[in-house]
């Protein structure tokens, strides 16, 4: 749009100048795009090709990996006695199913009741979500952890459970996208189901929730991930090794202790969780896009 | 009971709000306490008898339980929960002579005495909150069974939670979490930051006032908490959220715009390329760049097979170079969320006023500064303030990429440590839960200070309808 719209701004007569300066231009485009692709893909392709290395030392001679081999995926999942992946990436699956499932109908119910309803407390119930917002998340982690200890939620078997309360628990408060898409729902819609007699649950189970699926779909990956992406958490809650999740093992992976024997494996955990994700992160941007552009035209 | 007199408070409010003022409920507290007949009054002491001589037994046992529940708690537990709150302290571990058995007496542990102390006064603040539902309950029961010659029976109640009062229905239960995991850990950490619990008094300490502000705004003492660590680490904090946020936003913008130029091709494809950094979970590669830029990593390994340095660069051990990395590591996590939010609103601009300023002869530097920059800015200024509140508490970037390094000898927080990450040491890992609750404290008042005064002098603020 830059060199371009100039010389088409000023006249039409230097037509051969014009072409000159649009091909420099694209060139000097494709260059610095060319040349920005490589620098964003290089550590994408490099910690694939790292999970495919046979020589599995954290640091090598080579920039990329000389022999491939599968030995760091079958070690991952065979070797089970000092870094249990398989275990870990269980915990992580049943946790992030239930967050998804909590979280999707927290939000929903929440996002419909701003959006929807009319009562008092609705405004400063907004303000004390944005307020909240803005206290340092990390902060309460501590506090979180003793809380769950008072309910007797830190024992072996509980944490699964804890981790699941401290991720879906919150997730009300990130309503404000859904209730942005909700507001484009033409509200004749839930007049003229309630004229019909159907009551306001009627509506919103009828109706809005329905309507809203890109957006279900949208908050379902998001809160499906929260438990993948997030280690802070999970770091303070799950103090013993069979209740890790994936995302601390990664880390834990790279310590110190671990990091020579490691490494490979670390790069193959890596790519396995990342596909899934980048799958699922694809997916989201589809439906979000589609969700942006509001739910009825018009 | 239909017409009532708006105060001026009132009246205010509905010019405010406009179309979302809700008119105030007749069952006031002030109206039951007023006009309520004698069973009304009775509900004040005894829970639940208004609803029940209304023949609301449900609704009426409930809220009697509501009370029992509350006075059980209050003579079995609470009691002693309140006097340890504002005592704290507590009894060390000894051991003695019990029943003719020596046995080891477990001491008390402070910091269940203050959880459980926070714990009660939310109680008293719910069962004040129950008290005055109860009485307007009790209240409404009264004036609708003389208007109507009864009460709402439970399923009239139970038909109204699904149908004009959905709201409460649907409400309570993620309230109740955002209380619980959100609220309560707040209070509870903010409360710690006016005690001595720090890793010198792990099971006992005491309230001590405004000490802990003291000891990290003094210079004096060794302590490794000082005020010029804090200035320092809230400078490099504003500095290092101010360039996250505005390099990616200055960069990302002008990538979005050369590939949406007209004779870009594989738009697609570019855009997909660049999407390929958010799609990797950010830990993973954030502990993959970690990994990259060590003193013997693959970067350094590249460019000294290369020839072109001699020594490997010290990514994170020199702090302005470990300062520089994160910045430039942030762009590349960055820049494609602002592509990603900008070329929508490119392609949302409308395009007459491109055409109008054209045919006036306006130039493409003209176009840019006079409509797609301040149209960009108009729609992204939350998202700008966002973004900065998120880099202000950006803790993933640094932690797993520096931890905070290069150290600083006998300092608590090294050199690229943002306030949050410092929070995180000071607190998992030094346990000096009180400093960090201060940390946390004014973390949050730098924070809602930046984006109260950037939003209130925005032009989306002041202008609401400015571009439609």
């Amino acid at each position: 749009m830059s060199k371009h719209t100039e010389v088409k701004a000023q006249s039409q007569g230097f037509l051969h100048d014009q072409r000159k300066r649009r091909i420099a231009a694209d060139v000097g485009t494709y260059i610095l795009l060319g040349v920005l692709s490589v620098i964003w893909l290089l550590p994408i392709v490099w910690i694939f090709l790292e999970s495919f290395n046979k020589n599995t030392a954290p640091y090598q001679s080579t920039f990329f990996p000389t022999e491939y081999s599968f030995d760091s995926y079958i070690g991952l999942f065979t070797d089970r006695r000092v870094l249990d992946f398989p275990r870990m990436f269980m915990n992580t699956f049943i946790i992030s199913i239930f967050t998804c499932l909590i979280s999707v109908w927290f939000v929903l119910s929440v996002a419909y009741c701003m959006s929807r309803m009319r009562f008092r407390g609705r405004r400063s119930f907004m303000n004390l979500v944005l307020i909240l917002g803005m206290f340092p998340s990390i902060m309460s982690v501590v506090a979180i952890y003793f809380i769950l200890k008072a309910m007797g939620l830190t024992s072996d078997g509980m944490t699964i459970l804890a981790l699941i309360l401290v991720y879906s628990a919150g997730t009300g408060a990130g309503f404000y996208v859904m209730k942005g898409f909700m507001d484009t729902i033409p509200t004749s819609l839930d007049e003229a189901a309630m004229l019909d007699g159907c009551t306001r649950w009627q509506v919103f189970v009828k109706i809005i929730i329905p309507m809203s699926k890109p957006m279900i779909v949208y908050q379902a990956i998001v809160g499906f991930l929260i438990p993948w992406l997030d280690f802070v958490m999970a770091k303070v809650i799950a103090r013993t090794q069979e209740n890790y999740t994936a995302s601390l093992g990664l880390w834990l992976m790279l310590e110190k202790e671990y990091i020579n024997t490691w490494f490979g494996r670390f790069a193959a955990a890596a790519v396995i969780i990342s596909v899934p994700i980048a799958i699922l992160f694809i997916v989201m941007q589809r439906f979000y896009q589609e969700s942006m552009s509001g739910a009825v035209k018009g | 009971m239909s017409t009532v007199t708006l105060s001026q408070r009132e009246l205010r409010r509905r010019r405010k709000l406009g179309a979302d003022y809700v008119a105030p409920s007749p069952y006031t507290l002030k109206n039951a306490l007023e006009k309520g007949d004698v069973f009304t009054k009775l509900s004040i002491l005894i829970f639940g008898l208004g609803n029940v001589v209304r023949k609301q037994y449900v609704k009426g046992l409930i809220y009697f339980a509501g009370e029992v529940l509350f006075i059980v708690y209050m003579i079995t537990a609470g009691g002693t929960c309140f006097k340890n709150l504002i005592t704290l302290g507590g009894n060390k571990p000894t051991s003695g002579w019990v029943n003719g058995q020596y046995v080891n007496i477990p001491g008390d542990n402070t910091v269940l005495r203050l959880l459980y102390g926070v714990a009660a006064v939310v109680f008293c603040v719910v069962f004040v909150l129950w008290w005055i539902l109860e009485i307007r309950s009790a209240y409404k029961a009264q004036c609708l069974a003389g208007k109507n010659g009864r009460a709402p029976s439970l399923m009239d109640d139970i038909h109204t939670l699904f149908d004009a009062k959905a709201n409460q229905l649907l409400l309570f239960l993620p309230i109740a979490g955002i209380l619980i995991f959100t609220v309560l850990p707040l209070i509870f950490m903010i409360s710690m930051a006016f005690t001595s619990y720090d890793h010198n008094h792990l099971t006992l300490f005491n309230w001590v006032g405004l000490e802990n502000f003291k000891t990290v705004f003094s210079n004096s003492g060794s302590s490794a908490v000082s005020g010029s660590m804090f200035l320092s680490v809230l400078g490099w904090t504003l500095i290092w959220a101010f360039f996250a946020t505005f390099l990616n936003f200055f960069f990302g913008l002008f990538l979005a715009m050369i590939i949406n130029r007209k004779t870009t091709y594989g738009k697609n494809v570019w855009r997909a390329i660049f999407s390929m950094s958010i799609a990797v979970p950010q830990f993973v590669s954030l502990l993959v760049m970690h990994q990259m830029l060590q003193p013997t990593g693959a970067v350094n390994r590249l460019l000294q097979t290369w020839g072109w340095i001699d020594g490997p660069l010290p990514f994170f051990t020199d702090a302005t170079w470990a300062r520089v990395t994160v910045i430039i590591v942030n762009l590349w996590i960055g820049i494609p969320y602002t592509i990603m939010q900008v070329t929508g609103i490119l392609q949302n601009i409308p395009a007459d006023l491109y055409e109008a300023a054209k045919i006036d002869g306006a130039n493409w530097w003209q176009i840019f500064t006079k409509i797609t920059m301040p149209y960009i800015i108009f729609v992204l200024t939350p998202y700008l303030i966002t973004t900065f509140t998120g880099n202000v508490n950006n803790f993933n970037v640094i932690y797993l990429l520096t931890r905070g390094d290069p150290a600083v000898n006998g300092a608590s927080a090294g050199k690229t440590d943002l306030l949050i990450t410092w929070l995180y040491k000071l607190t998992v890992d030094r346990n000096d839960y009180n400093l960090g609750a201060v940390i946390g404290i004014m973390t949050f008042i730098v924070l809602a200070a930046v984006s109260l005064i950037t939003y209130r002098n925005s032009g989306s603020y002041k202008n609401e309808e400015g571009f439609r």
